[in-house]
């Protein structure tokens, strides 16, 4: 139902089942006390809880950690993380840098973009595979379709440092052999045999671990949400303990300029331009 | 210091500096697509025309810009009850940053509910539509697209109010007074057509299809307009989001809230 009688039964009011503070008396997290039952949940525990409404394994916690822990690189270069450090250069605040470099990582060739796209590839065809379709018809529709396979191809690299770890650790936790990792290293070596060089990255891997995992595509993409935070704030810090401005400065000569030749501004000229229009 | 040429460079061609003979990290001046900002465009161009030569890379025709000036003017406060505002008053009530309240107001409404990305969606059905009511209808009819994104997938037809009824009138006086302005057609289309398109769409017009038209005239693509209907709608939310810190917290809404699943009741 839409319509103004439909807003009208939500005026002023919010109804949830997710929770609500009481000041001074309590908290209620997804139907939970959140200073009783809840309060010596470790911090992922009560996060993927959130999502999810659902509890997960201490080997499955320390998994979802280890894909955070992995992929946190205080590398101001980066594109996201740079923007934690000229936040710091700037002068402008560690919680507005590091806001706006999360914000960031939601990107189109890196980031929450991929990780989006690589679950729905990995959970879409372990579905289809299981319905009889071969692996090679779903990468070729899924090259057609998007001329790549999110999770697959890396910019600025080739191989990818992270994956042995997080194998390594999956395999000492018993998690290394679910359903879409195989999957997932089922592709990249039909990707490595073809002509495409498309290695793994740890989009792909950490994707199907999201799916063994059985996280939606939706719980997935908010569960990596942070999963660069922690190399940010050490970008910020270091800069704002420098020299203000003194991070990457650009001079004039940093510009390479590719546009229109100097002309000047003639109000007369655009006036009769619209008159000829 | 050095003089070695940059090893790294940022490519433009939108701007150009020239430094000052004594600092290379200083302005002497500054070119936007070739136009002199500070020694001919100051003074001379108005702010629309700025915003257009910037994202456009050519100056406005005199028309253009008035029609960009009163699309400005209709976008600049999408009022208090605007998600979007709302969102950067939370920000102003408690004393957040400057910054934070704008954040806010930019998140909020970059959504497909009357926010950015529903502005481009809106213009790229009109690239895709033009002006054929009957391509229009069975865009309208059609599924939409399945491709997994960090968007949502889109709850109503972007340009119409799902929570509508009629036609705003404000949403026609803008639509009156941009057609009457607009040196492309679309404007004039939407207003002869409006009531064929409503009626596919089962929805009224809204103020960001109203502007997504005038914007697809005005050339720009659907990432411009999209970046541009964010960038103007935060004249209001910037003034609504100090207001609120003069008022006070204690004036602003917090709400009632039913717990559905309450721990405290269950156990009664």
């Amino acid at each position: 139902m839409n319509g103004p009688e439909f807003l009208q039964q939500n005026v002023d009011c919010l109804k949830s089942s997710m929770g609500a503070c009481f000041p001074g008396e309590r908290a209620v997290f997804r139907g939970h006390d959140l200073h009783g039952e809840l309060k010596d949940l470790d911090w992922m525990e009560l996060y993927v809880f959130g999502i999810t409404g659902r509890r997960f394994t201490p080997e499955q916690l320390r998994l979802m950690h280890a894909i955070w822990v992995l992929t946190s690189y205080p590398d101001a270069r980066i594109w996201n993380n740079r923007v934690a450090a000229l936040a710091g250069s700037a002068r402008s605040t560690g919680t507005l840098g590091v806001a706006a470099a999360l914000a960031v990582s939601e990107a189109s060739i890196y980031g929450r973009g991929i990780d989006v796209k690589a679950i729905e590839f990995i959970t879409v065809t372990r579905k289809a595979l299981d319905n009889g379709v071969e692996l090679a018809d779903c990468v070729q529709a899924e090259l057609k379709k998007h001329r790549g396979i999110a999770g697959f191809g890396r910019p600025l690299a080739s191989g990818d440092e992270r994956i042995a770890p997080i194998m390594a650790l999956a395999h000492s936790l018993g998690l290394d052999e679910g359903p879409h990792v195989r999957l997932a290293f089922d592709v990249n070596e039909f990707l490595l045999s073809g002509r495409w060089r498309l290695g793994m990255n740890f989009g792909a891997i950490a994707a199907a671990f999201g799916a063994d995992l059985g996280l939606s595509t939706r719980e997935y993409y908010l569960f990596v949400f942070p999963a660069f935070l922690a190399g940010m704030p050490p970008c910020f810090i270091e800069s704002a303990q420098r020299t203000e401005g003194a991070l990457f400065p650009l001079s004039c000569e940093h510009i390479l300029y590719e546009g229109e030749p100097k002309r000047s501004w003639q109000p007369e000229d655009r006036l009769l331009k619209s008159v000829s229009c | 210091m050095s003089n070695d040429k940059p090893t790294e460079q940022i490519r433009t061609r939108i701007w150009l500096e020239e430094p000052e003979p004594d600092n290379p990290f200083a302005t002497r001046a500054a070119y936007c697509h070739g136009y002199d900002v500070y020694g001919a465009m100051l003074g001379q161009a108005s702010w629309v025309e700025m915003l257009y030569l910037l994202f456009r890379g050519e100056a406005p025709t005199p028309p253009q810009a008035e029609l960009l000036e009163a699309a400005a003017v209709a976008l600049a406060n999408p009022g208090p009850r605007d998600p979007s505002v709302h969102a950067a008053m939370c920000g102003g009530v408690g004393g957040s940053t400057a910054a934070a309240s704008l954040i806010a107001a930019l998140a909020v409404g970059a959504g497909q509910f009357s926010g950015g990305r529903e502005l481009f969606l809106s213009m790229e059905a009109w690239n895709g539509c033009g002006m054929n009511i009957e391509a229009w209808q069975r865009h309208m009819a059609a599924p939409g697209e399945d491709t997994a994104s960090i968007w949502p997938a889109p709850e109503h037809h972007p340009g119409f109010d799902p929570h509508g009824v009629s036609t705003t009138t404000i949403v026609k006086q803008t639509l009156t007074c941009l057609a009457g302005m607009s040196t492309g057609p679309r404007l004039s289309w939407l207003q002869k057509n409006r009531s064929q398109l409503e009626f596919a769409a089962g929805r009224p017009l809204t103020m960001s299809g109203v502007v997504a038209a005038a914007f697809v005239d005005l050339g720009f693509t659907p990432e411009q307009g999209e970046m541009l209907y964010l960038l103007l709608r935060l004249p209001g939310a910037a003034a609504h989001a100090l207001e609120q810190w003069q008022y006070g917290h204690k004036k602003f809404p917090f709400f009632r809230i039913e717990l559905e699943n309450d721990p405290a009741k269950e156990g009664l």
